[in-house]
């Protein structure tokens, strides 16, 4: 048996409420990939950020290659040679590469930083592990993928040789994600050992050596990628049998619902993003759009529903035409908009969630009379959608900003298809969940197909285009290079048109 | 900083110094008027200087200072109130006692950032209502303290403000002894060189205020501590997360902020004028703020800002000179509180943004919470 470098031992942490760790024991073999699976708040984290020194553990120790270790701070870990990626990047976008790997760790010499000295490192580093980054170049100007390699380099320069990897692959596009893993594994080949916490499935079995899964500050297992699959982890991981195929009968497409032609949009730099694209919603179909993330998906669907305004082209929802009319024209014809950033276009994150429910109608009957609100109202709406929608909270008086990332969208799903709807429009509508939630969303859609409803489904996650849509049309730099049945499409044939390789 | 901004910069100098020497030309030569304006704008900019740099300390490091006018104000007492009393009670010659002033007022501006870090960091309260809590709280001790001190039968001096041991003298530079030989018997030339040498005899903190501007420069842009300092302010996680305790990090900055303000205060009671009233730093707190945001939050960009509303200041004082030589139709700038608007006026100018955005530090204001 290869060596352990890393092993903790009962690692238990109370927060206020909750039991975020309890009695964990978790072990990394030298050089091995060692995976962490677990939904959103299983105690992964948690677990990390102890190992890591940003917590302090209640009870339990750690060793450190055969060593008992006090880590108080991330200086103590930094010290025994861990690294850490967290999953929001720890970078300084007004900072050179330089300066952020150097952060904490600077070589100076007369009193000045040694800028020199540091970037030969950096380009040594790269050099060995394949991980080219310029080390001049300003890393708010720089792509997640690289951003997430100078992460890396961070801690390679710091000499880890125990990288954790928290939820690596979650703002990354299948391209970025496949190459993360060649480092990896270059890393590994290099005697490095990693911890890879995530919450995707497949990934996992193509990576990881050994797979351990938590469920609620717990350790469940610890198998073998080859003597598991799919199906057995989500069941760990969820504590119940998870249907991770998408059952939907067949039934004939309706009326067009959402019909555009012609459509340009600019971005906020004032270039030309979506290109004269068209393309019809049926009642009752899913139209998936696939792309790699950057596309003009964000544009398109902001244009779509009002958050932006388009430079070209007609929109016709229902058959009324509604284009570049305000968000409340278009919400009013029969649109449930899902957008992209939860946080920022979804919720009002200070607002309570019955608040949060009413956003699309408090303006009239029965949240708003003579210009009054109706708290009754409103929080006889949110109690019967919390539990129409199983969202998990103590009340409906508490802030969205403190529910879970699933719980947010939980909230939006509830607030707009509880409504008497024709389109649904819903981008990246399971980005950062978990695999419970994802499951639950991904039916809640195909409900509203299922009732005639058009649906608009724009997803970089090529699974889930491929598991929910009826067509698919594919994106690449602005245009729709394809439009094809969801049922004669290989993944593969996706994949290129997806990567601008082909056009159909 | 970029070169627009440093362009907007030199012509509102242009603008403010062409207006004097249009006024004053048929009394003075333009080059006089100009050294003059010169001397005048440097030494009035201290103050807006030092407090502007006291805020680049603490906001780079991600704490809002807006309490950089309570700083000055009661650095300002109690420096003068230090070298009066040593002078008055203990017989101290004049440099000991206002080195002494000088001291104090910078330990009183640490022990103001002290406070404003205790309530920001340690207590996490709103750094704004912070800087308020020390803004009333210099106006309202200085002022009791001053009314206590020197007034009414029982106080320290039995009712008699004492005489103040006087301000800092200025630096001799040179120029006129190097250069005046070369005028042979040019009456005018001597002239020159004269009042082109008044131009670099500054007091001490003046001077002192132009070298902190390059050293804070280099401290924040060349140094591990700026490095650590401007990383705090953007994102303290990230510096939590390799090692950096961010909470000290800011204590220290504040600490230096506290004490940069503090020296500015001792400019108004220690160098400018031997005396305090209460209230006398009259919103240069303030404008030291507008300065530093106007210079994108760079040591040098606030400075350059700095010279700017000294600029101003020095065409009020510089137009009242030439009052008589004011054309009739401009006859209402005969009046001093209207020229003495400019400063305040062209803050408000300056923070409309009309040279562009500028960016504060991602985390300026906000406390960090693991």
């Amino acid at each position: 048996m290869t060596e352990l470098v890393l092993e903790a031992k009962g690692i238990t942490k109370q927060f206020p409420g909750v039991l975020a760790s309890d009695n964990v024991c978790f072990d990394l073999r030298q050089g091995e990939i060692h995976a962490l699976l677990g939904e959103n708040g299983a105690g992964k984290s948690t677990l990390m950020n102890v190992l890591y020194g940003l917590h302090k553990a209640d009870k339990g120790e750690i060793m450190v290659n055969g060593q008992l270790a006090a880590i108080q701070s991330p200086k103590d870990s930094i010290a025994l040679g861990i690294g850490m990626v967290h999953q929001h990047f720890m970078l300084i976008p007004v900072f050179t590469v330089a300066e952020n790997v150097m952060l904490g760790d600077e070589t100076v010499k007369n009193g000045a930083l040694d800028q020199k000295t540091v970037a030969a490192r950096i380009n040594e580093i790269s050099h060995q592990y394949g991980l080219d980054v310029d080390p001049n170049a300003l890393v708010g100007s720089l792509p997640v993928g690289i951003q997430q390699r100078v992460e890396i380099v961070k801690t390679l320069y710091r000499n880890a040789n125990i990288v954790i990897l928290d939820e690596p692959t979650a703002v990354l596009t299948p391209q970025e994600a496949e190459d993360l893993f060649r480092i990896m594994r270059d890393l590994t080949a290099r005697g490095v050992s990693i911890i890879f916490i995530t919450h995707k499935l497949k990934e996992v079995l193509a990576v990881a050596d050994r797979i351990t899964v938590m469920r609620a500050g717990k350790v469940i297992n610890t198998v073998l990628p080859a003597e598991t699959n799919e199906a057995q982890l989500a069941n760990m991981m969820v504590g119940r049998q998870v249907i991770l195929t998408v059952d939907k009968k067949d039934h004939p497409a309706k009326d067009p619902v959402l019909e555009v032609g012609d459509f340009c949009v600019h971005d906020s730099r004032g270039l030309e993003v979506v290109h004269r694209v068209s393309f019809t919603v049926h009642g009752g179909e899913v139209l998936g759009i696939a792309g790699v993330q950057g596309n003009g998906q964000t544009e398109l669907s902001e244009a779509l529903t009002g958050l932006r305004l388009a430079s070209g082209g007609r929109v016709q929802m229902a058959g009324k035409d509604v284009t570049n009319q305000p968000p409340r024209v278009i919400t009013a014809t029969g649109l449930a908009h899902i957008p992209e950033d939860r946080q920022r276009h979804g919720l009002v994150m200070s607002y309570s969630i019955g608040d949060n429910m009413a956003l699309c109608d408090y303006y009239r009957a029965p949240f708003s009379k003579n210009g009054m609100m109706q708290p009754k109202a409103l929080d006889e709406n949110a109690r019967q959608l919390i539990q129409a929608f199983d969202v998990r909270t103590p009340s409906s008086f508490v802030n969205a900003g403190k529910l879970s990332g699933g719980n947010q969208q939980k909230v939006i799903v509830a607030r707009e298809l509880s409504r008497d709807v024709k389109l649904v429009i819903a981008n990246q509508p399971t980005r950062g969940l978990d695999v419970g939630s994802i499951e639950y969303i991904h039916s809640e859609i195909i409900k509203m197909r299922d009732r005639g409803v058009g649906v608009l489904l724009i997803s970089a996650e090529l699974d889930e285009i491929m598991a929910l849509s009826d067509r698919i049309a594919v994106m690449y730099r602005g245009n729709i290079v394809a439009t094809v049945d969801a049922k004669k499409v290989s993944r593969e044939q996706l994949g290129l048109w997806m990567a601008g390789a082909q056009t159909a | 900083m970029d070169w627009k901004r440093f362009g907007f910069i030199a012509l509102i100098i242009t603008v403010l110094f062409g207006a004097v020497v249009a006024v004053g030309q048929e009394q003075q030569r333009p080059l006089l008027i100009i050294t003059s304006m010169l001397a005048t704008t440097i030494s009035v900019a201290t103050p807006l200087t030092l407090g502007a740099l006291s805020g680049v300390f603490c906001e780079r490091s991600g704490v809002v200072n807006i309490g950089i006018e309570g700083m000055m104000l009661s650095s300002a007492f109690f420096g003068w109130f230090t070298a009066m009393y040593l002078s008055n009670i203990y017989d101290w010659a004049l440099m000991p006692s206002i080195i002494t002033g000088a001291i104090v007022a910078v330990l009183a501006g640490a022990l103001m950032g002290l406070l404003l870090g205790w309530l920001s960091i340690t207590f996490k309260v709103d750094q704004i209502i912070g800087g308020t809590v020390i803004n009333i709280l210099a106006v309202g001790l200085t002022g009791f303290l001053n009314r206590q001190l020197f007034f009414g039968k029982s106080s320290l001096f039995q009712g008699t403000v004492p005489s103040s041991p006087g301000v800092f003298s200025a630096a001799h530079f040179p120029i006129n002894e190097i250069f005046s030989p070369l005028c042979g018997s040019g009456a005018l030339c001597l002239e020159d060189v004269n009042a082109i040498n008044r131009v670099f005899d500054q007091k001490p903190i003046a001077l002192l205020a132009i070298a902190l501007v390059f050293v804070a420069h280099y401290v924040l842009f060349k140094t591990r501590w700026g490095l650590r300092t401007r990383a705090v302010g953007e994102h303290p996680k990230a510096a939590d997360t390799v090692g950096i305790n961010v909470e000290r990090m800011r204590y220290v900055n504040v600490l230096i902020g506290g004490m940069l303000a503090g020296l500015g205060g001792a400019y108004f009671t220690l160098e400018s004028i031997p005396s305090f009233e209460p209230l006398m730093t009259n919103g240069r707190g303030f404008i030291s703020l507008a300065a530093m945001i106007f210079g994108n939050w760079t040591p040098i960009g606030a400075w350059a800002a700095a010279l700017v509303f000294g600029a101003s200041q020095a065409l009020q004082i510089n137009m009242q000179l030439f009052r008589d030589s004011i054309p009739e139709q401009w006859a209402f700038l005969q009046q001093s509180y209207v020229v003495g608007l400019t400063p305040y006026i062209l803050t408000m100018l300056i923070l409309t943004g009309i040279i562009g955005k500028t960016t504060p530090p991602a985390a300026d204001g906000t406390p960090y919470e693991k």
